[in-house]
């Protein structure tokens, strides 16, 4: 318990700072790369409470690929540091509401949770014994309710992240008509007898 | 006082000492893997390969070694120092960090938890964040466009190899890597009604997605013929350009260390890992964990011959195989093995 103490301090304290980085280092780049860390330390906080499956795709998910991109467009940027700053006040308006909002939010959930203990148990699953003899693993507990009982939301997700990923195709995708395009089926269909023509050149004559 | 011994500082020492004991024995494997590859590289072109230091030139890697150590590391005065500085740590680091979770043989794995593979797939995911720090903070446009073609390479073929370890993961019926390899014992020659033998392992049924985990291994590991951020007849050295000394050394060594990591996943997927080729008592009387070394050598000798002898493919020829060929591929395996463990009843 000493240990897991420890370590919930530790990962919690450098998710709070790297946090706090992301906003107020000066450059963008720096700002993602503590992004990442600080979601680094948010799987590790979930390891701590049991659910490696999450922590572990919490990383591949969202620091292996999705931190990725994000970094890739950031660092492609050409951005003017002055003009970032200048632009602070005309959006701390903005800011404030959603940090505000977001407050807010926090406070209900935090509040329920005092007032009404039995809230949380009535609006979601139960949560399986997964430890001890007949627990069940990570994965099976959230296999278990996400393609029985949320199986519709499963599949609407998957259609929206469809249509998204459609949509960015589509945007992208504008053929020129005067470019030479490789086509590797009419490449690997070429057989030496329509490719090459052998001629029996006279000497002299030439061709 | 007496619970906390046993608790706490027993276990932790002994985690310590495994862990110590597998850095060492892995670090000096990689020097030799280094050797083999210059060997059978040069045997491949008529060449002798590093011969001096040494007898065969057996202490080539150590002299290599000094001769990094040695030098004077340069850090360009543009550069992002902290993070020019921790991109090789990150890389070296995170490549070391994942074999805690590699089971040389039975039990002997450092720690031996549920989402084995999951584990190694998350780390193997967060190594190009080694090579993308680099590149970018050289403050060197070269340096930043070969990372962001590495980068871009490995992401692309992470997401087949992911499907790759699905259809396995299907076949096992677990995430622990022990698992995995024991559910190797029986399999197709066993229900020939053969004796357990490498008829069973992954490679026979899962052909396909075997040679695709290859492949995939090799543009991952950002091996020849996908060397493409730092195809050294081309490009200087990629990302790396602006590095030197140590720093360099650790890049190369995470590099070296990752490719030794693809071959362990590759034995332990598809060739059975500590499993004996047949079971018979010879066999079974050899250590597992030398079975283990002999396959991991074995897939290592494929990848220094490819290589030898395939031609380095254009970048856009690379990006077409991992979304166009792989991809759908390696998508559809899932979809096959799934339908087939369903309707035979084989899955349990």
């Amino acid at each position: 318990m000493v240990l897991q103490a420890i370590f919930f301090y530790l990962f919690a304290t450098i998710t709070v700072a790297s946090a706090f980085m992301v906003i107020s280092s000066r450059n963008p780049v720096h700002s993602v790369l503590f992004l990442i860390l600080a979601f680094v330390n948010a799987s590790g906080l979930f390891m701590l409470t049991g659910a490696e499956f999450l922590a572990l795709l919490l990383i591949v998910v969202y620091v292996g690929a999705v931190a990725v991109l994000f970094l890739f467009v950031i660092m492609m940027l050409d951005v003017d540091f002055v003009e970032l700053r200048q632009g602070f006040l005309q959006y701390l308006p903005i800011g404030g509401l959603v940090a505000f909002i977001v407050f807010a939010e926090l406070l209900m959930v935090v509040g329920s949770w005092i007032i009404a203990p039995g809230a949380v148990s009535s609006i979601t699953q139960p949560i399986p014994e997964m430890s001890g003899p007949d627990g069940i693993s990570n994965i099976q507990a959230i296999g278990q309710v996400l393609y029985t009982k949320y199986v519709f939301f499963f599949q609407i997700a998957g259609l929206i992240l469809l249509v998204a990923m459609i949509g960015a195709i589509v945007l992208t995708l504008h053929r020129k008509p005067n470019v030479r395009r490789q086509d590797i089926m009419t490449q690997n269909a070429r057989d030496p007898k329509t490719a090459i023509e052998i001629k029996d050149v006279e000497s002299g004559k030439g061709i | 006082m007496e619970e906390f011994l046993t608790t706490y500082v027993i276990p932790g020492l002994w985690i310590i000492g495994h862990s110590l004991l597998l850095l060492v024995i892995l670090l000096v494997f990689t020097a030799y893997i280094l050797y083999a590859d210059r060997k059978i590289f040069a045997a491949v072109q008529l060449r002798r390969g590093p011969n001096v230091v040494g007898p065969w030139g057996l202490l080539q890697s150590f002299a290599d070694l000094l001769k990094f150590v040695l030098k004077e590391p340069i850090i360009p005065a543009s550069s992002s120092k902290v993070v020019f500085i921790a991109a090789p740590l990150v890389t070296a680091v995170l490549a070391l960090s994942a074999f805690a979770v590699i089971p040389v043989a039975e039990n002997w794995a450092v720690a031996d938890i549920n989402l084995g593979i999951l584990f190694v797939f998350a780390i193997s995911s967060l190594e190009i964040y080694g090579i993308i720090m680099g590149g970018w903070a050289s403050n060197n446009k070269y340096a930043f466009l070969a990372c962001l073609r590495s980068a871009a390479q490995m992401v692309s073929y992470e997401v087949s190899m992911g499907f790759i370890i699905i259809t396995v993961l299907l076949c096992a019926g677990s995430l622990n890597l022990t698992d995995i390899v024991l559910s190797q014992q029986s399999g197709l020659g066993t229900m020939l009604g053969l004796p357990g033998s490498f008829l069973d392992w992954y490679w026979l049924p899962l052909f396909p997605a075997f040679i695709m985990f290859f492949i995939s291994a090799i543009a991952e590991t950002n091996r020849p013929p996908f060397d493409l951020p730092e195809a050294e007849s081309e490009l200087v050295a990629g990302h790396m350009v602006e590095y030197s000394s140590t720093m360099f050394l650790l890049f190369f060594l995470g590099e070296f260390i990752s490719i030794i990591l693809m071959c362990a996943l590759t034995t332990i997927l598809f060739l059975g890992g500590w499993l004996p080729p047949l079971d018979i008592a010879i066999f079974n009387w050899v250590p597992g964990a030398i079975w283990f070394t002999l396959k991991l050598l074995f897939v290592f000798f494929c990848m220094a011959m490819v290589r030898g002898f395939v031609p380095r493919y254009r970048y856009d020829q690379l990006m077409r195989l991992g979304w166009k060929v792989f991809l759908p591929l390696s998508l559809a395996m899932v979809v096959l093995v799934a339908g087939v463990l369903q309707y035979t009843g084989w899955a349990s």
